[in-house]
C-alpha cells in the first residue's frame, strides 16, 4: 500500500492527526521531565493507567473517563510523596506505579479474567481509533500545548533553578501541580498511539533526541516536537508498508532518530577536537 | 520603619532537632553593603534562605520592604544568587541570554513574556559582567567562573533594589574577583542597591562592605567593619592575633 493511497481511508488520516498532536504534546512536556530527571513519571502513570483502564471495563464505562481523573489523581499523589513525605522522586514513582498493575491485575482477576479489549490498552492501536477517541485526544492535546505554553517561561524558570523561580514570585509548587497533572493526562491519551507499556518512550526519546543537538531551550522544544511528530506519521506509514505493529514501529523510529542523533553529535565533538 | 529594607527579629531556624539560627536579630537599613561572614555551618545560607522565605522558620519575624513573609508579593524588588552552582545540570539547554532573561519574569504580569525593551536590560546586564561575547553559548558549556557571571547578571537584570549574594566568587580567580567587587561597590554607591553578600572572605569584603554580620547559629557581631576591627568583644571572641590578622589585610 502506497502512503499516499492509504490516506484515503479514514482510520489511516484519523490515527496521523491524532497520533500528531498526541505526539507534539509529549515532546514538549518530555523535555521538561527529562531535564527535571522525572522522565520515568511516564512509565509509572502508564502502570496506573493499566489498573484504571481495567476499572473502565470491569464499570462497563469508557475506559478514558476513568483513567483521566485516577491517573490525574495519581500523579499528583506521586508529587506529594515526593514533596511531603520527603520520598525520594523515583521511589515514589515506584509505589503508585506497582500498585497501579497490582489493583489492574486484581480488578481484571474479579472481572473474570483479562480480555483483548485490555491486551490492545497494553501495546497500543491507533489505528483503531474512534471518531470520539481522536476529538478527546485533540482536545485535551490543545488544551495541554496552551497550558506549556501560556506557562512556558515559569516552566523553564522552575526547571532550571527552582529556588530562584520560588525568589522570582514564581509559584513553583502550581508549576509543579500542573506538570504532573498535564502528564497525567498526555499519559492517558499516549495508551492509544504506542501502549502502555510503550508510553514512556514517547516523553523520552524525542526529548534526549532534542538534547543531543545542544540548542537554547526553545530549540530543543521545536527539535522535540518535529521529532515526534516525524516519528509518529514515518512510524504509522512504515507499519502499513511492512505490516508491523504500529506503536512498536513508532517507538522504533524515535530510537533511529535518537541514534542517528546521539551518532552525529559524537562525530562532530570528534571533529571539533 | 522607613528605609529598612530586611528586619529580622528573634528568629530561630531548626533542621529537624538541630538548632541552626537561635534568636537572630538585626536590620538592614536601604543603602547597606552588609557582608555575612561566619565560619563553615554557622548559619550563612540559612539565614539567606528564611529571609526569602525558602525555607520555614521556627519562630520570630522577617519583614521585606516594611512587610511581613506572608504578606510581602514584590520580589521583583530582589535580586538572588543562590550557593551553589552544583544545582546546574550541565546538558540543560539554554543558552546565556535565556538564562538571564529568567531574572526578568518577577516583575511581569500572565503570561510573562519578553518585550522589546527587556532585551536591551539583557544586554547591560551582559555589559556590566563582560559576558556579551558568549551570550549565545550554552550555560553548560562554560567554566566555572563565566556561570557565576551569568547567574549574577540573571540576579540584576531586573535592577534590584535589594540584591542578596551566596557565596558569588567562589569560582573567580583573585583578579576576577576583586573587579566583581569592585562593580558591586558601583552598584551599591550609584544606584543605590542594598546588598548582602555571604562570604567565608571577611578580610576581603571589609575593604568594600558598609556593615559585618558575623553569624555562628547566632549573632556574634552586627557593625561596621571598623567598629569590627576596635571590638573588644572581638578579640575575646578571636583572639587579637587572629583578629589583627583579618583587620591588617583589611588595611
Amino acid at each position: 500500500m502506497d502512503m499516499l493511497g492509504a490516506l484515503q481511508y479514514e482510520f489511516i488520516r484519523r490515527a496521523i492527526i491524532a497520533g500528531s498532536f498526541i505526539a507534539l504534546v509529549c515532546s514538549l512536556l518530555g523535555v521538561l521531565l527529562v531535564l527535571r530527571r522525572y522522565s520515568l513519571i511516564g512509565d509509572g502513570l502508564a502502570h496506573v493507567t493499566f489498573g484504571s483502564v481495567a476499572l473502565g471495563l470491569f464499570l462497563k464505562q469508557h475506559p478514558l473517563s476513568v483513567a483521566i481523573p485516577v491517573v490525574m489523581v495519581s500523579s499528583l499523589g506521586i508529587l506529594k510523596l515526593t514533596q511531603k513525605a520527603k520520598i525520594y522522586g523515583d521511589a515514589a514513582i515506584g509505589i503508585v506505579s506497582s500498585l497501579g498493575i497490582a489493583l489492574g491485575v486484581l480488578i481484571a482477576s474479579l472481572s473474570g479474567g483479562f480480555n483483548i479489549d485490555l491486551f490492545s490498552f497494553l501495546f497500543g492501536n491507533i489505528l483503531s481509533i474512534t471518531d470520539i477517541e481522536v476529538y478527546t485526544s485533540i482536545g485535551l492535546s490543545v488544551a495541554v500545548l496552551f497550558m506549556i505554553i501560556f506557562f512556558y517561561n515559569e516552566h523553564l524558570s522552575a526547571t532550571f533553578d527552582e529556588e530562584f523561580a520560588r525568589v522570582s514570585g514564581i509559584d513553583t509548587e502550581r508549576i509543579n501541580t500542573l506538570l504532573v497533572l498535564l502528564t497525567g493526562i498526555t499519559v492517558v491519551l499516549t495508551m492509544k498511539v504506542v501502549g502502555i507499556m510503550l508510553t514512556s518512550s514517547l516523553l523520552i526519546l524525542p526529548a534526549v533526541t532534542a538534547l543531543q543537538f545542544a540548542q537554547g531551550f526553545k530549540g530543543t522544544m521545536v527539535i522535540s516536537s518535529c521529532v515526534a511528530v516525524v516519528s509518529v506519521i514515518t512510524g504509522i506509514s512504515l507499519s502499513l508498508l511492512l505490516n508491523i505493529p504500529t506503536g512498536a514501529t513508532i517507538v522504533l523510529m524515535n530510537f533511529i532518530f535518537f541514534a542517528c542523533a546521539f551518532l552525529y553529535r559524537h562525530i562532530s565533538q570528534k571533529g571539533l577536537h | 520603619m522607613p528605609g529598612e529594607i530586611i528586619t529580622v527579629q528573634h528568629l530561630n531556624c531548626r533542621y529537624n532537632s538541630v538548632e541552626v539560627l537561635s534568636d537572630i536579630s538585626f536590620a538592614v537599613q536601604s543603602g547597606d553593603y552588609v557582608g555575612f561572614v561566619g565560619p563553615n555551618g554557622s548559619g550563612k545560607t540559612t539565614l539567606v534562605k528564611a529571609i526569602l522565605r525558602l525555607i520555614r522558620q521556627e519562630s520570630g519575624t522577617v519583614s521585606l520592604f516594611g512587610k511581613g513573609l506572608g504578606q510581602f508579593t514584590e520580589w521583583f524588588r530582589i535580586g538572588y544568587l543562590p550557593q551553589k552552582l552544583s544545582f546546574l545540570n550541565p546538558n540543560f539547554p539554554a543558552t546565556v541570554k535565556e538564562v538571564i532573561s529568567l531574572g526578568l519574569f518577577a516583575k511581569k504580569k500572565f503570561p510573562k513574556r519578553l518585550e522589546k525593551s527587556d532585551r536591551i536590560l539583557i544586554d547591560e546586564a551582559m555589559n556590566l559582567m563582560d559576558i556579551t561575547d558568549i551570550r549565545d553559548a550554552l550555560i553548560g558549556e562554560l567554566s566555572g567562573g563565566q556561570q557565576q557571571r551569568v547567574l549574577v547578571a540573571r540576579a540584576i537584570v531586573n535592577g534590584p533594589e535589594l540584591l542578596i549574594l551566596d557565596e558569588p566568587t567562589t569560582a573567580f580567580d583573585p583578579e576576577a574577583r576583586e573587579q566583581f567587587y569592585h562593580t558591586l561597590q558601583n552598584l551599591n554607591r550609584n544606584r543605590q542597591v542594598t546588598i548582602i553578600l555571604v562570604t567565608h572572605d571577611s578580610a576581603t569584603i571589609g575593604k568594600y562592605a558598609s556593615k559585618l554580620l558575623y553569624l555562628d547559629k547566632k549573632v556574634i557581631f552586627f557593625g561596621s567593619f571598623d567598629a569590627f576591627c576596635t571590638s573588644e568583644h572581638m578579640t575575646s571572641y578571636f583572639g587579637e592575633f587572629a583578629q589583627h590578622l583579618i583587620c591588617h589585610r583589611h588595611d
